[in-house]
């Protein structure tokens, strides 16, 4: 997607992703996917122990190629459906350059589906 | 990360309802059914009398803006064409599922009737009404048990030991004086940015998957929200959830043994002198007894006891000792053993020691939004003392002393099964409750009491396996979205707007009010629903100042909140600094247990089943079974109808370790049958970080997809954990029974060995072949 030029993508936080399936829930329901179809999937590690004694647990929502980042609702002002429901709040979305600027820390990551 | 509100909502700030191209957009709050315990801000919007679509509110602090699967996903419940949408009455026989449509008058008229006959013939306390977990029926199943029915019996679904909530309710009420919660800033519309509030420097969450429960008190994100900000987790939990790998301390407990734990944790935190000295001094009695007591539970003995190792058992009581700002999260997994309510008293007791109660980021004492609080009592005052006295279960004494106004589940099954001694029961009230798919402990004895009156009403959503099994009618109910309604669970007061209309489905309120003017018009003065309301709000929450249209517009209204209430007599009703107890203190010593002949102390005891009680019986059922966790698809007994969470959550699902499904030759994947001496049930094999001597069932499983009409039942016996569960084993208050942990074996489901289905096993051949004592 552009917008002034400009790509647009989705930020994600994912040490906080707790795997509650809103985002592929909302995506589902907002763009009428069929059984079976995934705009947006969550992936999952673990939990698995490592060698310091601290579990590894880690959800990453990855969008497919289903996903045009919610271009109607964009349009209209709102935020793709996945961010705006997003029950751990680690999902933002914007202009590629302004998101990578608030990456801050480890475990995040941008994706740019379309 | 930042909520963001998009410019979309920013431009319709403010406003409780506007349009958007064919649609009517409504700010409003969702609270069931179907649903859970919150009440979460969301925008519907709305199409010719239809919600097209639901949206979490940004601007509502709650859930700001962010919904979970179930109202994601709520147009298809409330659209779903299986839906009940019109009265029926039973034709043919209970149990064959077939009805005839009546109009709602025909409904009432054999009500009436049937209420008049028993009523007259049996006594009004005959008449037994019942609601699932309460919600937004909360008050009017009780309103119209006492004030419709003349009848002090009203009850939760054969819940066993009341053991939802109420076990650690009474003991919080005893001990302090109010309920209390963890302090993630729910009582301040601005929430994290409130400047009185702080981050909690640790957050202990007991026996609560938080973040998939959803209990009436937080949303588990907002623990989230505080580990962003820095707030570390201790986490009881057999199961490794994501809350307990994110943990610096996961204690492992072995399902039953929480008061063990907790009173440990106690004693090290007293031995090792990290209490704190000036709360405990000033504001709490009986300490030295407490710790007296605690002692006989040194950290090894709990360490045997729990299976959690001593130094974990240690280091976890030392971080909350040491936290700045305690804050709790507990659930269920406290009340459902039998030593339920002295786990919950050691709990209490370990944020009162460490002066966590009432101050910022620990536990913060709540108190109803302008003292609206209408819960299993409103109306019990009508009845009189005569009547009041025949409530079922009335000579345990937290009932007598108004200290839970439920009749008593277990006594009441005992009561029908001793052919009706002191009175019989003739009719059940069903109010959006499905006991034998949930919530009543060992589902095969309450199918049979079910079965045992002479007129059942069902109100409900959906034709449930109960409804099927022994309803004579049912009764179509609303949905969120139908209804003129109102939350009024400590903060905020919300109200609840009616924004469309399903066939002839009506709200509780509107019901229970037709209902009532029938039968007893002198106490159902209102109009209709929204009057109702409208009387509830101004007269009941009359401090608030504002009618229920106010309401609506505003959407939800804060109710001031203030720190250390304690010590600027703001917490009794006299007005002295304290607490709402008795002595006006935290009573370590439980008083009134003292004076009604009851430890005043906490206690351990080992589950009625257990490895240690009765190790005979665990050799033949070497397991320990826990069940009653919660699923991010569904509430209880409900959503099995969706096709979409179906999809996310097809079958039942049992968590084993696969060290332990490697021993007896089982694969991911597989069915396997569980069971004890009391019978069996199939679920789906799921791979879990689990100790492995404990698995975990799912329970509320039925299958709206399969036959409704018996033998079949919807196959509800076929999954049902409850088949292995046990009524009438209760703690010494009549409070906490053993849901959660009770023996069993495992093994894979064949065809060979599953010739006959439990629910066959039930309906048609008279049950499991065990007898109960």
């Amino acid at each position: 997607m552009s917008k002034n030029n400009e790509r647009y993508a989705l930020l994600i936080n994912y040490e906080f992703c707790t795997g509650c399936h809103s985002c592929e829930t909302a995506c589902k329901v907002e763009n009428n996917l069929t059984h079976g179809q995934w705009g947006i999937k969550v992936a999952q590690d673990g939990p698995r122990k490592l060698e310091n004694g601290k579990f590894e647990f880690i959800h990453v929502p990855i969008p497919t190629s289903l996903c045009n980042l919610c271009e109607d609702r964009v349009n209209k002002g709102k935020l793709p459906s996945c961010v705006q429901h997003c029950q751990a709040a680690v999902m933002s979305f914007g202009p590629v350059e302004e998101l990578a600027e608030k990456i801050s820390k480890p475990q995040m990551v941008i994706f740019t589906p379309v | 990360m930042a909520y963001e509100i998009s410019e979309y909502y920013q431009k319709h700030k403010g406003e409780s309802q506007w349009q958007d191209g064919e649609y009517t957009c409504t700010r409003t709050t969702m609270w069931t059914g179907p649903g859970c315990h919150n009440g979460c801000g969301v925008v519907y919007y709305t199409k010719n009398g239809k919600v097209e679509k639901v949206e979490g509110d940004p601007y509502n602090p709650f859930n700001l803006g962010k919904l979970c699967m179930r109202c994601l996903n709520y147009v298809e419940a409330a659209s779903s064409p299986e839906r009940l949408k019109w009265p029926l009455k039973r034709v043919g026989e209970r149990g064959e599922n077939k009805w005839e449509r009546i109009s709602w008058d025909e409904a009432y008229d054999l009500i009436v009737k049937e209420v008049r006959r028993i009523q007259s013939k049996y006594g009004p306390e005959s008449i037994v009404a019942m609601e699932g977990t309460g919600r937004n029926v909360i008050w009017q199943v009780p309103y119209l048990c006492y004030a419709g029915f003349g009848s002090p019996n009203f009850t939760l679904g054969f819940l066993s030991g009341e053991s939802c909530s109420m076990p650690r309710l009474v003991t919080e009420a005893v001990i302090q004086g109010d309920f209390s919660f963890g302090d993630y800033s729910a009582h301040f519309p601005d929430r994290y940015d409130n400047p009185t509030w702080k981050v909690p420097g640790v957050i202990l969450i007991w026996g609560q998957n938080a973040i998939i429960s959803n209990p009436d008190s937080s949303l588990g994100h907002w623990i989230v929200e505080c580990m962003k900000r820095g707030s570390k987790l201790i986490v009881v939990d057999p199961m490794l959830t994501w809350l307990a790998a994110k943990a610096d301390y996961w204690l492992q407990v072995r399902p039953g043994t929480d008061a063990a734990l907790a009173m440990a944790m106690n004693d090290v935190i007293i031995k090792e002198d990290l209490y704190d000295h000036d709360f405990v001094e000033k504001w709490t009695v009986g300490f030295d007894e407490f710790a007296e007591r605690v002692a006989t539970m040194p950290a090894e003995r709990a360490a045997e006891i729990t299976w959690v190792p001593k130094d974990i058992i240690e280091g976890a009581a030392r971080l909350f000792a040491k936290a700045d700002g305690a804050a709790t999260t507990w659930g269920v997994s406290v009340d459902m053993a039998v030593a339920g309510v002295s786990a919950a008293h050691a709990i209490t007791g370990l944020w009162s020691i460490t002066g966590n109660l009432d101050k910022p980021g620990g536990q913060s004492i709540i108190q109803y939004a302008y003292d609206l609080g209408m819960a299993y009592d409103y109306g019990l005052e009508i009845l009189s003392e005569e009547v009041k006295a025949k409530r079922i279960g009335n000579e345990l004494p937290l009932k007598q002393t108004g200290y839970g106004a439920t009749a008593h589940s277990d006594t009441l099954l005992k009561q029908i099964e001793n052919g009706g001694n002191p009175y019989p029961i003739k009719m059940f009230w069903f109010q959006s409750t499905n006991p034998i798919a949930n919530m009543g402990a060992e589902a095969p004895r309450i199918y049979k009491a079910i079965k045992s009156t002479e007129f059942n009403v069902v109100v409900d959503l959906f034709m449930t396996p109960t409804a099927v099994a022994c309803a004579d009618l049912v009764l179509p109910c609303a949905m969120s979205s139908e209804r003129w309604s109102n939350r009024n669970w400590w903060m905020p007061l919300a109200g609840i707007r009616k924004v469309a209309e399903y066939e002839e489905a009506k709200s509780d309120e509107q019901l229970i009010l037709e209902l009532g003017k029938r039968l007893n018009p002198e106490m159902f003065p209102w109009k209709d629903d929204k009057e109702w309301n409208d009387w509830i709000i101004k007269e009941q929450g009359s401090k608030a100042g504002i009618t229920y249209d106010q309401l609506n517009d505003m959407i939800y209204s804060y109710d001031h909140f203030e720190y250390y209430r304690y010590e600027k007599g703001l917490l009794r009703r006299d007005g002295l600094p304290g607490f709402n107890t008795l002595s006006g203190k935290v009573e370590l010593k439980i008083g009134l247990f003292e004076s009604w002949g009851l430890d005043p102390l906490p206690w351990y005891q080992e589950p009625p089943e257990s490895p240690y009680s009765t190790p005979e019986l665990f050799k033949k059922y070497p397991l320990i079974l826990t069940t009653g966790h919660r699923s991010w698809e569904f509430f209880h007994s409900e959503h099995r109808q969706l096709k979409l969470n179906r999809e996310f959550h097809p079958d039942p699902l049992i968590k084993i370790n696969p060290e332990t499904a490697a021993k007896y030759g089982i694969k991911e994947g597989d069915w396997v049958w569980v069971e004890n001496y009391r019978g069996r049930f199939k679920q789906k094999v799921k791979f879990e970080e689990l100790h492995p001597l404990v698995v975990n069932a799912e329970h509320g499983w039925w299958f709206p997809e399969m036959e409704g009409a018996e033998p079949t039942l919807f196959g509800v016996f076929d999954s049902n954990s409850n088949n292995l569960t046990t009524m009438c084993q209760n703690g010494p208050t009549g409070y906490g029974a053993p849901y959660k942990n009770q023996l069993c074996k495992i093994y894979k489901v064949t065809e060979e060995n599953s010739k006959i289905l439990p629910s066959e096993q039930v309906t048609k051949l008279g049950g499991f072949n065990y007898v109960y004592k």
